[in-house]
């Protein structure tokens, strides 16, 4: 099999003492889905913050497009090439909504224009409150801005951490179908989700985590399709 | 106290002894006393932010309060001024406290909204102008009496030990006033709080000549200790001090300081006493437990704010003890003398460089930051005698740096307590259990 | 008539003063709000801060003078006040190096910052009194007014005659400008923002690649520019005296307070009613309302609300109001 565009292998760490992961695997093909799922306090969130180097790790490796960056800073990461939607406090509340994508791109050096279009065509209600201080706006369009910001680094792989919480049903909808358009535009998407079944229909590849480790792999589908999967972590 | 603790004592008291053998007596127990009345002081200090991570930098009011008390507590009335306005000053304060509490009744009456804010300003507007109306003329009254000598109503012609308590007393009123308010608020906010209250008090003190005449001071206060001149005169005493071979003025000068040293220590014992078993006490470890985890300890169940409010309360009485035994050793109480560097913040050093949360510590840092404070001075001027020895006599640099010595003091103490936050944040002797303050995980 | 009069009066002895002395407070209540918004503590050095600035400036204002170099009829500290930026930048900026960057490595909570800032504030008064005196210091020269009472009086045919001071009118020229330009950086322009991003969440601009020490190292210069103006500001307009300057630090911390931490909106709003307030209550008003009332109206005594000593008192009780009332301030700052 050939190496995927990123890949977390074998990862083994925690905060102090404790290992919060054993030996965690998450890997994301160029321009996929992936969806990491779970129980509460499954690891979901530490396998997403190891990915991106905000956890350090005891064994294991991350690799991106071939390349060892498991001893980088999350910034360095940043320059490599991904981002990353922290789940709460992803925006710049006082800050307007384009100072906000400004700020995404703020260690490019080239002309952000375009991406700001981009970012404002795949989210219009954005573009048209762009002069509003973002913390004014609802939990949907919040969110919509946190993607945005982090699109505007033009990343390769785009991590979201639980992206749909808090907002209602139909703006999960909404959310993921922009999601989906991210990805084919050659981005790959790596998240954890809450709304498990929601999130795997629209997963290339899922992994359901169940105290640190795996304890299912497979495609989005054949995951919904597992009754093993769907009695224990479905709800039916 | 381990091995290290006594020694750091025994290393304060040979500095002591040092400055006695090497200077003079005279300054060692000046310095022992002062000394002394730090060790209270920030104890006060240590109550509040050692137990309780408590940031009160309004020390200089607490210890003021106390100055007044001795003031209000041991001269003796005026007679001439009470019956010229002494009853319309205390009905005119009495009409200012009225005010005030009918704000509070009306604000916790009426409905919130603009009716409530309206009547709110109107009473305070007019209850404002009562007062003034009431008050003032019983001021002027007062000290319109012989305002070269008295002017102002005196005290209560009380012996001057009742003093001690009572600027207890008087700081713990002022610390309730400003702990209800501030308390149970960030941390920076009880700061500017103390920091404005401390303002305020000097400002009352320095204006309000009908209570202790402000600027012009309160002089010749009553004291708990023999005078040195009667000692002089007695032969008794000029027999012993001949037979131990000191000069009688010098003996009376030193046995007058030996006696508010042992007042002084005696205090300082006592208070050292309680905090340690308060310290130890069930009420000690929860106030640890606030401190460490406020968090916790409200989910818990328990009034952080009351719990924060108790021990605010009880740190600045002994602040104002403190006070209030300074003042009765100056034998006047000055108000202009009171400034925020020294009465405020060196206790700070103090208690940071002692060690925040040990009793003990506190106390070490009184004496040595005390030490520090009064010998940078003669140790500065040898110094800078030593850097300007090449410069001309007449040199104008050479002039201004000699002249400037004074001010190496504050630098020190600068230097002193980063030094000791940067290498030994803990303190000389640190706290035994539990975390220290400022680093909460 | 009488109503012009009273509004001369009043104009005088409360409106102008007050209006240079919010400026000066507002400069240096941005200042501690920068370093709040930023660095997260209250800065207990502000004070010596701008009477370290303001006093680089005095020295070499002295050294003008002395090779007759000056601006014509207005101060001369003008001409140094660059200096003096730049030295309490490049002071700051050693200062966070040496001191308060060890503290920002280990995440030190606020209450230790402001500790450390105790203990630089201890320095900087040792120093500024040790180089420069305890004592007071004039160094305002060029005209003195802009408009003087006597033109006024002949001009308007008025009893009372306006008298606006120089340095209330530099102040309150510098401060626009002072103002105008910090808004124009903070909104304008990409380090502007990365501040702005930086102070509302931190932990995000890490994430969007933004330097924290770069952002540090900008908000201490800046800084240092506000708390110098303000301070020659202040000097000019009163005298330069460092305790006073260290006294300051209370009406400073309340107007920023009362504006709301970490706001720099705020900052300027609460310099200005705290300023407002310190006058209008320790004004005498009987000339005001003698003008203003009928003759048998007149009030006896001064009709001063609070003896100026008391100043500090408006201050305190103003802040107490907005904490009890409004603890976040009139513009919502940090509530953390």
């Amino acid at each position: 099999m050939a190496e995927p565009f990123l890949i977390g292998e074998n990862m083994t760490g925690g905060y102090g003492k404790a290992d919060i992961l054993h030996d965690c695997t998450v890997a994301v093909e160029k321009g996929r889905i992936a969806v990491i799922v779970g129980p509460n306090g499954a690891g979901k969130s530490t396998a997403m913050k190891a990915v991106f180097g905000m956890l350090p790790l005891r064994a294991g490796t991350v690799r991106l497009n071939g390349e060892d960056i498991t001893a980088l800073s999350p910034q360095d990461r940043v320059a490599r090439g991904m981002a990353f939607v922290p789940q709460n406090q992803n925006i710049f509340t006082s800050l307007t909504v384009e100072e906000n994508l400004e700020m995404g791109a703020f260690l490019r050096r080239d002309d952000i224009r375009p991406t700001i279009e981009e970012v404002y065509n795949l989210f219009p209600i954005l573009r048209e409150k762009r002069r509003q201080p973002a913390g004014e706006l609802s939990g949907g369009q919040r969110q919509q801005v946190a993607v945005g910001r982090a699109l505007m680094t033009r990343p390769s792989l785009l991590m979201l951490d639980e992206p749909t919480a808090g907002v209602s049903p139909i703006v999960m909808d909404e959310l993921f179908d922009r999601i989906i358009e991210v990805a084919r535009s050659g981005i790959s998407i790596l998240m954890v989700e809450q709304n498990a079944r929601q999130a795997l229909e629209i997963a290339d590849r899922g992994y359901v985590l169940v105290q640190g480790s795996n304890a299912y792999t497979d495609t989005g589908k054949a995951l919904l399709a597992d009754p093993e999967v769907r009695r224990t972590f479905l709800g039916g | 106290m381990t091995r290290r603790d006594a020694m750091l004592f025994v290393l304060v008291a040979l500095l002591m002894l040092g400055t006695g053998f090497v200077q003079s007596w005279n300054t060692a127990l000046q310095i022992l006393n002062m000394g002394l009345i730090s060790a209270v002081m920030a104890l006060g200090v240590n109550m509040q932010w050692g137990y309780a991570g408590l940031f009160n930098v309004g020390v200089m009011g607490f210890v003021a309060l106390g100055g007044l008390a001795v003031v209000v507590t041991s001269v003796p009335p005026v007679g001439a001024a009470w019956a010229a306005g002494g009853l319309r000053v205390l009905l005119g304060l009495a009409t200012g406290a009225g005010v005030i509490a009918g704000a509070v009744m009306l604000w916790k009456r009426m409905a919130a909204g603009r009716a409530r804010a309206l009547a709110m300003l109107g009473w305070l507007v007019a209850g404002f102008f009562v007062f003034r109306w009431v008050f003032d003329a019983g001021v002027a009254a007062v000290e319109a009496v012989d305002p070269a000598a008295t002017g102002y109503l005196g005290g209560l012609g009380l012996p001057v030990l009742m003093a001690w308590p009572v600027g207890g007393l008087l700081a713990a009123v002022a610390a309730w006033a400003i702990g209800k308010t501030a308390l149970g608020l960030r941390s920076d906010y009880l700061a500017i709080a103390t920091l404005g209250i401390a303002e305020i008090v000097i400002a009352v003190l320095k204006n309000e000549d009908w209570l202790s005449r402000g600027v012009k001071n309160v002089a010749g206060l009553p004291r708990p200790v023999p005078y040195e001149i009667n000692l002089q005169n007695s032969d008794a005493f000029v027999a012993r001090a001949q037979a131990l071979g000191l000069d009688p003025v010098i003996a009376s000068s030193l046995f007058v300081k030996l006696c508010y040293a042992g007042l002084f220590l005696a205090v300082l014992l006592i208070l050292i006493w309680l905090s340690e078993k308060a310290l130890r006490s069930p009420w000690g470890r929860m106030m640890r437990a606030i401190r460490d985890n406020e968090t916790a300890a409200e989910a818990m169940g328990k009034d952080v704010t009351r719990r924060h409010l108790q021990v605010f309360i009880l740190g600045s009485a002994v602040c104002g003890i403190a006070g209030a035994m300074m003042t009765t050793m100056d034998g006047l109480l000055t108000p202009g003398t009171y400034q925020p560097l020294r009465y405020t913040f060196l206790i700070w050093v103090m208690v940071i460089v002692g060690g925040s949360g040990n009793n003990w510590g506190a106390v070490l840092g009184g004496f040595l930051i005390w030490f520090c404070w009064v010998q940078v001075e003669p140790l500065g001027q040898l110094l800078m005698q030593g850097i300007t020895w090449p410069l001309p006599a007449d040199s104008a640099l050479k002039a201004h740096l000699l002249d400037s010595v004074a001010h190496m003091r504050l630098l020190t103490m600068g230097v002193i307590l980063l030094v000791v936050l940067r290498f030994s944040p803990r303190g000389l002797i640190p706290e035994r259990h539990g975390h220290r303050p400022g680093h909460r995980g | 008539m009488e109503f012009l009069n009273a509004a001369v009066v009043l104009a005088n002895f409360v409106l102008i003063p007050a209006t240079a002395y919010g400026a000066q407070l507002a400069l240096g209540a941005l200042g501690v709000t920068l370093i709040y918004g930023i660095l997260r503590f209250s800065n207990f050095a502000h004070g010596d801060t701008m009477a370290f600035g303001t006093m680089v400036t005095i020295l070499v204002t002295w050294w003008l003078q002395s090779l007759g170099i000056g601006l014509g009829p207005l101060p001369t500290a003008l001409l140094a006040l660059p200096v003096g930026i730049a030295a309490t930048a490049a002071m700051l900026l050693v200062t966070d190096r040496v001191v308060f960057r060890f503290y920002r490595k280990q995440k030190a909570v606020p209450v230790t910052l402001v500790i450390v800032s105790i203990g630089v504030m201890f320095i900087l008064n040792g120093l500024v009194r040790f180089i420069i005196g305890p004592d007071d210091q004039r160094f305002a020269d060029g005209a003195r007014f802009i408009v003087n009472v006597r033109d006024f009086e002949a001009w308007s045919g008025l009893q009372e005659g306006l008298a606006i001071r120089t340095t209330q009118g530099i102040t309150l020229v510098t401060a626009v400008i002072t103002v105008a330009l910090l808004f124009w950086f903070l909104n304008h322009t990409r380090t502007g923002k990365s501040m702005r991003a930086f102070s509302d969440n931190e932990d995000l601009a890490l994430l969007s690649g933004i330097n924290p020490e770069r952002v540090v190292t900008i908000t201490w210069i800046i800084v240092a520019a506000l708390a110098t103006i303000a301070g020659v500001l202040y000097g000019l307009d009163k005298s330069f005296k460092p305790f006073t300057y260290f006294q300051l630090l209370l009406p400073i911390f309340a107007a920023a307070i009362v504006g709301g931490l970490g706001n720099p909106l705020g900052a300027i709003a609460g310099g200005f009613v705290i300023a407002y307030s310190e006058v209008a209550v320790t004004y005498a008003f009987k000339k005001v309302l003698g003008y203003l009332l009928p003759d048998r109206l007149e009030p006896d005594g001064l009709v001063q609300l609070l003896s100026t000593d008391y100043k500090f008192a408006v201050s305190f009780a103003i802040l107490v109001i907005v904490l009890l009332f409004r603890p976040t301030g009139l513009f919502r700052g940090k509530s953390v």
